[in-house]
């Protein structure tokens, strides 16, 4: 048995069955990554000690005779995401020796459920970005081709999981965070509906459109994940206090008659033709299922892109303003105390300094209903637009992004162009719907395509059983991509 | 100036509500005085990464019986918004309060003045806030305290009602007596916990038109508030008098110098960029939650000064007075309760009774002294058992024991003495002893009765009956006269 090319339901049930550990296990995962995250640079902290002793009594746990949805399975942490023990620097040079003295509501899940945590991976500082180049300390790559992005924020997430390095991990998206990824990497990322996972213990870049959602190698992996991360929480006040279901058992293979919308907004000029005819074979796959396809419209699609940046910012603007070394993070020594957070904050990185002043210009006095104040109206029309459709259709499928993964570098100094790599993305995020993306095929250099489902609010089980069909019926190759040994500068 | 100018004042006052925790985490609301720094903190009032927050009921429903006191209409879509400005006593760098739609408007109160009118000031909002920090500076840094970052604080603004230091003051007073009767604050200004900052303008009479403000902080009382404004006022009509313009800024009370001074040049509003808090979904406070609140309203001071005016027959000063704290207000209504004559209780308390607090410097909370107690007290004097003086040494020892007015007079014999032949004995015995004023009196200088009055009443350690006493006296001393005469 090779214990890398298991997908985490796989080696859930070779250790209920007994035929591995999960110290084993953890050992594969920590020596794959001692090999080749040198080049695919996708986590921030590995957390060996603390795996391998949550590895060790997962082990004893299970020979005591007990099991938990995820005992012993090794996962990986977004490191916008508050794990006790570890630095968390949410990819940001403000946070550097920051030791969170908390879990976030997701981790204590987690560790709950019998995970053993690896490591915390790499992101766009505070998530903002679609690369992992806006990280402050590395820039992941695709392990597709290492030349390549994983896409982002949640890059290293991605590309730790289709490169096997982690058998599942969670990422936060905010526009598109953990859905772009997951399609530029070839595995499946969910974004739940907000409100449904708590952003307890999540370093928040905009509040009202993050939420945390977790990676897979497939829809499977995803839901085991999801059902042990959602749920209500007290301590966050915008968390739902709704039942949530076994999404794996929801996984019925069976998708007949479901009403399937394709939005015309989503193929548009720009996408690039391998995606589009990807997108449209899986498409017509999904008919051949037995789903019915219909043609949609979101007719505000177009305004998402901007109305996303003023809102996200506008929020970030505020969220921001705790890093000032006062109370914790790095602090720079200045003259006085306003010179001293005046130099501390220095320490943000050119992307968050551009949505810093993006978002506070939206909000200030003589613009707010210019641009803060418009920008609210029309999310209500984009969610509105949303709720119309799932009047008449089930699911949404679309493209996750319009193109597969850029080079490193090539859109680093054009962020509109890199805007752009969400545009199909962040509109679900601006709604109350939920949305994943499922691999659907390689573009002709070889690098991998995204389906994106989209559901109404909380109908994650049925956006994960229209992918799971969908593997079902097109199985992937089971290898993973061959990432080379060695450091990339 | 009041010929020329009219003052335009609106008040904001602060009011840190008494609540177990904090506005939006689980952390002890402490003494920010006594207590030692930082050691009521947690990652959520300290503004941690991924920390979040979540509303307090009780600090909700205080603010609400705080509006619904002061005659508001209660929101029931209340939103809070973010206030954004940079200071490192805020630690999230900014401020979680309410901005479009706060918790109560359109509200009044009345205040009495002391001409004896009544105005009415109106309320235009009352909202709910966290508190800040507070900073040291040394010379060697600055030292923050975060125990007092996110204490729920209330914010209640006046329309610009106000005309005068004296109003000021009025309008201030009977928010803190307010606040004390509802239970929310204790209206300690030297603590902070209460905070005045008035705006202060003036504008030639007949104007429509506002003059420019400016805000007065340090207030940390009653007095520096009405002096700190009726110098402001003297102050912006020198210098419109003089030709000069009134420039809109932060000024503080100097109180030992007794005048304003500039403080922050405010050229143009503060930009707060406020925003809907996304962290908090809009809190909607049904009908049936109001309800709840206005019924556990106690009576508020101006009805208690109404009733005991109108029902009892007090002055308006005895009726402020038993109205002004609430402690003493119901057991002052308790001793009514328990069979008591409110005139005469009224003097009992206010006199009496104030006065052996003030000098053990007690509250009426702090002493066993039942209200029954005291209405058993006037009605031995009523009926004679005791005198007044006896009662006044009881009541001292009410004060201190707890004890009931009759054991106490039972076990020091202190009862009075009504006995008239008990009464005889003595009033011949101090005739007998005193043969000097008694010729006097016989003389015609019949007011030495009082004199023997006087003499009987110290043989009796006060406890005999004045009035029996006296005629007694008057009969057998006549009786001598006779036997004199014949």
């Amino acid at each position: 048995m090779d214990i890398i090319s298991l997908t985490l339901t796989e080696l859930r049930e070779a250790l209920r069955r007994g035929e591995t550990t999960s110290v084993a296990a953890t050992q594969a995962m920590l020596d794959r990554i001692v090999a080749l995250d040198n080049s695919l640079l996708s986590y921030l902290t590995i957390t060996e000690e603390m795996a391998l002793e949550q590895a060790t009594a997962a082990d004893q746990r299970r020979a005591a005779g007990e099991d938990t949805p995820l005992l012993g399975v090794p996962i990986a942490l977004k490191d916008i995401i508050c794990l006790s023990g570890a630095p968390t620097t949410a990819g940001s040079k403000i946070l550097e020796g920051f030791n969170p003295p908390y879990n976030a509501f997701v981790v204590d899940r987690l560790l709950e459920a019998g995970a053993v945590i690896l490591g915390k991976t790499n992101t766009d500082e505070f998530a903002m970005g679609s690369s992992t180049e806006n990280s402050a300390y590395v820039t992941t790559r695709n392990p597709w081709d290492i030349e390549r992005v994983p896409g982002g924020s949640s890059g290293g997430s991605a590309a730790a999981v289709a490169a096997g390095l982690a058998y599942g991990a969670l990422g936060t998206d905010t526009g598109g965070s953990v859905r772009q990824p997951a399609s530029f990497c070839g595995v499946v990322g969910i974004r739940p509906t907000y409100g449904r996972v708590s952003r307890w213990g999540v370093v928040a870049f905009a509040s009202s459109l993050d939420q945390v959602g977790s990676f897979g190698r497939t829809a499977a992996d995803v839901a085991a994940q999801l059902s042990v991360i959602a749920g209500h929480d007290p301590r966050d006040s915008t968390s739902l206090n709704i039942p949530v279901p076994d999404y794996e058992a929801a996984l019925t293979g069976d998708i007949r008659g479901l009403r399937i919308g394709v939005p015309r907004e989503y193929f548009v000029e720009g996408i690039e033709p391998d995606v589009e005819a990807a997108v449209r074979v899986a498409i017509d796959d999904l008919a051949a299922l037995g789903a019915e396809i219909v043609e949609i419209s979101l007719p505000h699609t177009q305004y998402g892109l901007p109305v996303y940046y003023l809102i996200a910012s506008a929020e970030a603007s505020a969220n921001l303003a705790r890093y000032d070394g006062t109370r914790f993070g790095p602090r720079a020594k200045g003259a006085d105390m306003i010179d001293t957070v005046r130099q501390t904050r220095a320490l943000f990185g050119p992307e968050v300094k551009r949505r810093i002043m993006l978002g506070a210009y939206a909000l200030s006095a003589g613009y707010y209903d210019e641009y803060y104040g418009r920008a609210l109206k029309v999310r209500t029309l984009i969610k509105e637009d949303f709720r119309r459709v799932f009047e008449s259709v089930d699911v949404i499928a679309a493209p996750t992004s319009p193109a597969t993964a850029f080079r490193v570098g090539e859109r680093i100094d054009d962020p509109l162009n890199m805007y752009l790599a969400d545009i199909f993305t962040l509109p679900l995020n601006l709604s109350a719907s939920c949305g994943l993306s499922v691999p659907c095929g390689l573009d002709r250099q070889g690098l991998p395509i995204g389906l994106q489902l989209i559901g109404d609010t909380l109908q994650e089980a049925r956006i994960l059983n229209v992918a799971h069909t969908y593997e079902q019926a097109r199985p992937r190759d089971r290898r993973l991509p061959a990432v080379p040994a060695g450091a990339t500068g | 100036m009041l010929d020329r100018y009219e003052p335009v004042i609106g008040l904001e006052i602060h009011a840190e509500l008494l609540t177990h925790s904090k506005m939006f985490c689980g952390c002890r609301v402490v003494d920010s005085v006594e207590a030692a720094p930082n050691t009521a903190v947690c990652p959520v009032c300290l503004g941690m990464p991924g920390m979040l927050p979540v509303i307090n009921r009780r600090a909700v429903e205080f603010a609400m019986r705080v509006a619904l006191a002061l005659n508001c209409e209660i929101q029931n879509h209340n939103i809070f918004a973010r206030k954004n400005y940079f200071y490192p006593d805020l630690p999230k760098g900014y401020q979680i309060s309410q901005y479009e739609l706060p918790i109560g408007r359109h509200g009044w109160l009345d205040i009495a003045l002391s001409d004896g009118t009544t105005k009415r000031i109106g309320i235009r909002r009352v909202h709910m806030e966290e508190d800040t920090g507070k900073l040291t500076h040394r010379d060697e840094g600055s030292l923050v305290d975060y125990n007092r970052s996110g204490v729920p604080l209330l914010e209640i603004v006046t329309e610009p009602d106000i005309r005068s230091g004296e109003e000021a003051r009025a309008y201030a007073t009977r928010i803190r007596q307010t606040l004390r009767y509802l239970g929310v604050n204790s209206g300690d200004m030297e603590k902070g916990v209460l905070r005045i900052e008035p705006n202060i303008s003036i504008r030639p009479r007949g104007s429509e038109a506002f003059g420019t403000r400016i805000e007065l902080k340090n207030l940390n009382s009653f007095r520096a508030l009405a002096d700190g404004t009726d110098f402001e006022l003297d102050r912006q009509a020198a210098v419109l008098d003089g030709g000069g313009k009134v420039i809109q800024e932060t000024r503080g009370w100097h109180d030992t110098r007794r005048e304003t001074f500039s403080q922050r040049a405010k050229e143009e509003a503060e930009d707060y960029r406020y925003f809907a808090e996304p962290d908090l979904p809009p809190l909607f406070i049904d009908p049936a939650w109001i309800q709840t609140m206005r019924a556990t309203l106690p009576e508020l001071p101006q009805a208690k000064e109404a009733r005991y005016r109108i029902d009892f027959g007090l002055s308006p000063v005895e009726a402020t007075a038993l109205a002004d704290d609430r402690a003493v207000a119901e057991w002052f209504d308790a001793a009514i309760g328990a069979g008591g004559k409110p005139k005469s209780l009224a003097n009992w308390i206010l006199n009496d009774l104030f006065r052996l607090l003030n000098e053990r410097g007690l509250t009426i909370s702090d002493v066993p002294l039942a209200p029954a107690a005291l209405v058993e007290l006037q009605s031995l004097v009523d009926r004679g058992t005791i005198n007044l003086t006896t009662a006044r040494e009881v009541l001292a020892e009410m004060l201190e024991s707890g004890r009931d007015p009759t054991t106490i007079i039972e076990a020091g014999g202190l009862g009075q003495i009504s006995d008239e032949a008990a009464l005889i004995a003595i009033v011949d015995q101090v005739i007998t002893d005193n043969p000097g004023p008694l010729t006097n009196y016989l003389g015609g200088k019949e007011s030495l009765l009082g004199w023997f009055v006087g003499q009987v009443m110290r043989a009796t350690r006060g406890q005999a009956n004045p009035a029996l006493v006296n005629e007694i006296a008057r009969r057998r001393l006549e009786e001598k006269r006779d036997t004199a005469g014949s």
